[in-house]
């Protein structure tokens, strides 16, 4: 089980008071786009074991959406952060970076 | 004009816990940033001197409270026969900025949860995700959540008893939540 702390409130708790909102940081491909940045866009998702972002939705809480870091095969929480961000924040990857040296998700380290 | 009825008549249970609907009382929904001065000041107006609730508080006095919702909302609380007062207040105070408020008394239901020693305590703790240990939780704490299936918030008392609200759509769902989590004996975990 997931221990989420929600960055709007500050209330931590289980993760059934939350919802998960799929993978964090996707890039919207509309108009104009190519097939294939469209067909990414709309179907393409990492499954990965260890290090992933991800948005989540304190729904039965505050209401509020945010993102989060996490490990897919321990469920450590690394740290979760505000929605208005568009890429892992520096800290926060330097923090995964001491703990899963040499991890990648997508195009970061 | 109709009687305002609440949802389930005032019901009440009577196990190792007692639960009752609580009888009607005006809300509020206040939106806006809790940052603006405008809004405090407006809000206090409104509450009768309230004070502004901190994150995951509320604000108790004897016939009204003020709650954390989220970053940006709030719930007031106060008699019914105010609420109309209280929204010309806001309305006043909030002249040209972002803002809403809206009454919401009756969507929502209200119960009491009491009993003896931490009774109450493990009555919540057996439906909701929350710590309720007296170090994590105690009177003038306010707590959104979900019970069970359906979302609701409860904040304690200085009486060691909670009240709990929810949506009034799914009152008598809540209120046979908390009777079959008030049987049996007391547990003395807390
Ligand atoms: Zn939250």
């Amino acid at each position: 089980m997931l221990l989420l702390e929600c960055p709007c409130c500050g209330v931590t708790a289980e993760e059934t008071e939350f919802h998960g909102g799929g993978e964090a940081h996707l890039k919207r491909f509309g108009p104009e786009s190519s097939d294939q940045e469209f067909e990414g866009y709309l179907f393409n998702r990492v499954n990965p074991r260890g290090v992933h972002f991800e948005r989540w939705r304190h729904v039965n809480g505050c209401g509020k959406w945010f993102h989060a870091a996490r490990c897919t095969v321990t469920l450590e929480v690394f740290g979760t952060y505000p929605a208005q961000t568009v890429e892992p924040p520096q800290i926060l990857r330097e923090l995964i970076s001491s703990k899963r040296p040499g991890w990648q998700w997508r195009e970061f380290t | 004009m109709s009687e305002p009825v609440t949802a389930l008549n005032g019901a009440t249970y009577a196990g190792v816990a007692r639960i009752a609907e609580l009888p009607r009382r005006g809300m509020i929904t206040i939106r806006g940033s809790q940052e603006s001065a405008a809004l405090v000041a407006a809000v206090g107006a409104a509450s009768g001197g309230l004070d502004m609730p901190g994150p995951g508080e509320a604000v108790i006095a004897a016939d009204r409270m003020l709650g954390w919702m989220s970053p940006d909302e709030l719930l007031l609380m106060l008699p019914p026969a105010e609420v109309a007062g209280a929204l010309a207040a806001l309305a006043e105070g909030m002249a040209g900025e972002h803002y809403l408020a809206v009454e919401v008394t009756d969507a929502r239901a209200l119960f009491s949860i009491s009993g003896e020693g931490a009774v109450a305590r493990e009555v919540l703790a057996r439906l909701a995700p929350v710590d309720l240990s007296p170090a994590a939780f105690g009177p003038g704490n306010f707590r959104r959540t979900r019970l069970a299936q359906v979302p609701a918030a409860f904040w304690m008392l200085e009486d060691g008893s909670f009240e709990l609200m929810c949506f009034r759509s799914v009152a008598a769902y809540v209120f046979g939540l908390l009777c079959t989590a008030g049987e049996g004996d007391a547990v003395g975990h807390y």
